[in-house]
């Protein structure tokens, strides 16, 4: 069985243009990434775009491709928020060490998380989730000694990059954004890695039909803890962006409206894409920033927009983009 | 394929379940030599299904033990049995729909080798798709390899899922139902390549077209109310008054 098949060789369809240049989805997420503060109206909002972009593309690895509902996604991201300033601010780590440390720990909360709730299916591990985030949040309001319970952490200023000899002045919003993409561009390269790597077939086995993976070999339990902690990683990174950005840890990135934030943007921008994500949180602020210049009920239009996609557009902005433009299907 | 095709490979013995206080098995006793196509009939609620169950590792038996080449199975979950040996398919298509035809069988053949590397490129390990390709072609579907799995048709599903449970090169073949809906063209094909399949190796096979199993099988063995009933060549079961009485009198025709 090992040998190649006896009849003629079946050449794969010829990859139109478009596609060919798709296959380099990292780059051109950079690109689109590095232009985006020129192409929205204020640095600030590319920023948070940026921040909450890879919070939600670490999500997409477990809902998107797994097929996992977790309404505990802001656990992580506000792990990695909390222990960047903790480790800056109360033990005097500098930056660059912080951030790794905060990944770090915030992967190993997504493991206990992670080792309780993926025992359950369905409802019940979105339940789950949502409960064990909860606990989370309670946590960090009441070590207030901590954390800086509900008045948020404050008190860890970065205002200078170093590496290597270059000085980079990081209250300038440029600067600071530049910077953060770095860290935005590695997430991207990794969990396009992911995706790409024999993992990311199990975990879509998984999504596809959870009885035939077992039924292949594939110890399901396991698969979906590994890429829970892998997903609780990368949207940790964008908790220690937010953190390195803000200067302060706002308690409310742990509440389980944040959570929810991220399910929202993830559907808004198209799930099982990869740069998706970015157009959800894009979409998402954009129409925050819009709609609560002429009234503070905002989210009353946020929600009936967001009813609207989950009936019209279930793939979402970018994912129904790349279904128009033929490419959408063939992608992992 | 295989060194030893006259040995003893699958060992039930007394084996039982029981849900609740519905007993659906109960002292199953049955050995499987390497390398012939055995079928395992009997009218719905037999117990045929419940007894697949176990020995695909799905289900844990109440009671008994299961051998398979003289390791006992017991107590081993799901999905370490295909790494054991045992492959099995299942009686309502069961694939994955969203993905393409190829990478259906690739993903399957991956689970004995790569399962958690999160770093090299799935498209360059050759050997899989070489693997898997060649299973494919085994179930002459290598033509249909880049399409979505959920648009073939009804037959060529069932083959897909063959060659799903096919391409670990597993010792012992479980089939169910392979030609379940089935219109007569599409049975033929199936009959045809199973006929190829128990050429090279054990198949257990559950089904009910009688005329087809009969045909097929060098043994076969019958399971009525959750026990055995009978189990020989095809003319002692065609012969078996028993047999008759609960089974064949009143599918006469059927298949």
């Amino acid at each position: 069985m090992t040998s190649p098949p006896s009849g003629e060789v079946i050449a794969e369809p010829a990859p139109s243009g478009l596609s060919r240049i798709l296959d380099h989805r990292v780059l051109l997420s950079i690109v689109v990434l590095a232009l985006l503060p020129w192409l929205l109206p204020s640095k600030a909002l590319a920023v948070n775009v940026l921040i909450y972009g890879v919070v939600v593309m670490g999500y997409n690895l477990l809902f998107g491709y797994t097929g996992l509902l977790s309404f505990g996604q802001a656990a992580f991201f506000g792990a990695g928020a909390y222990f960047t300033g903790i480790a800056i601010g109360r033990y005097g780590v500098p930056w660059f060490a912080a951030v790794p440390i905060a990944v770090f720990l915030s992967t190993c909360l997504a493991a206990a998380i992670g080792i309780v709730s993926t025992r359950t299916r369905g409802i019940y591990f979105s339940m789950v989730t949502l409960a064990l985030a909860q606990l989370v949040y309670y946590v960090a309001l009441q070590a207030a000694s901590f954390t800086g319970g509900e008045n948020g952490l404050r008190g860890f200023t970065v205002d200078r990059i170093s590496l290597f000899g270059l000085h980079v002045n990081f209250l300038d919003p440029v600067n600071k954004y530049y910077v953060l993409m770095a860290f935005a561009g590695l997430a991207m390269w990794f969990q396009s890695r992911i995706l790409n790597s024999p993992f990311g077939a199990v975990i879509e086995a998984i999504r596809e039909n959870e009885q035939r993976a077992r039924a292949c070999g594939y110890d399901v339990e396991r698969s979906k803890l590994v890429v829970f902690m892998l997903s609780g990683a990368i949207s940790s990174l964008g908790g220690c962006m937010l953190a390195l950005h803000l200067s302060i840890v706002p308690l409310d990135i742990l509440h389980y409206q944040t959570s929810g934030m991220i399910v929202m943007m993830v559907l808004l921008g198209g799930a099982r894409s990869f740069f998706g994500p970015f157009v959800g949180a894009a979409s998402f602020l954009i129409l925050e920033d819009v709609i609560s210049l002429w009234t503070p009920h905002w989210q009353i239009f946020v929600g009936a927009i967001f009813v609207l996609f989950v009936l019209f557009l279930p793939k979402g902005i970018w994912g129904t983009m790349l279904d128009a433009l033929g490419v959408g299907k063939a992608r992992p | 394929m295989k060194s030893d095709m006259s040995g003893e490979l699958l060992r039930a013995e007394g084996i039982g379940k029981r849900f609740g206080g519905f007993v659906a098995l109960e002292g199953i006793s049955v050995s499987f030599a390497a390398g012939q196509l055995t079928s395992i009939i009997g009218p719905n609620g037999a117990g045929k299904s419940t007894f697949f169950n176990i020995l695909s590792g799905a289900l844990t038996p109440t009671s008994g033990k299961l051998h398979f080449r003289g390791r006992e199975l017991n107590g081993l979950p799901q999905h370490r049995f295909v790494h054991q040996g045992i492959s099995r398919s299942y009686q309502i298509t069961n694939i994955f729909p969203d993905l393409s035809v190829h990478e259906n069988v690739r993903v399957a053949v991956q689970a004995l080798t790569v399962s958690y590397d999160i770093w090299r490129n799935r498209t360059r390990l050759t050997e899989l798709h070489a693997r898997a390709d060649a299973a494919l072609d085994a179930v002459g579907l290598l033509g249909r390899r880049g399409e979505l799995a959920k648009f073939l048709s009804h037959g060529q599903q069932r083959a897909l899922e063959i060659a799903i449970a096919l391409v670990s090169e597993p010792e012992l073949l479980l089939l169910d139902e392979p030609t379940a809906g089935m219109g007569p063209e599409e049975t033929k094909d199936m009959v045809a390549l199973l006929e190829r399949l128990a050429d090279k190796r054990t198949v257990l096979l559950v089904e009910h077209k009688m005329k087809m199993v009969l045909g097929l099988s060098k043994r076969v063995v019958v399971l009525h109310h959750g026990r055995l009933l009978a189990d020989g060549a095809p003319d002692e079961i065609r012969s078996n008054p028993e047999v008759r009485r609960v089974y064949l009198g009143q599918s006469e025709g059927y298949g």
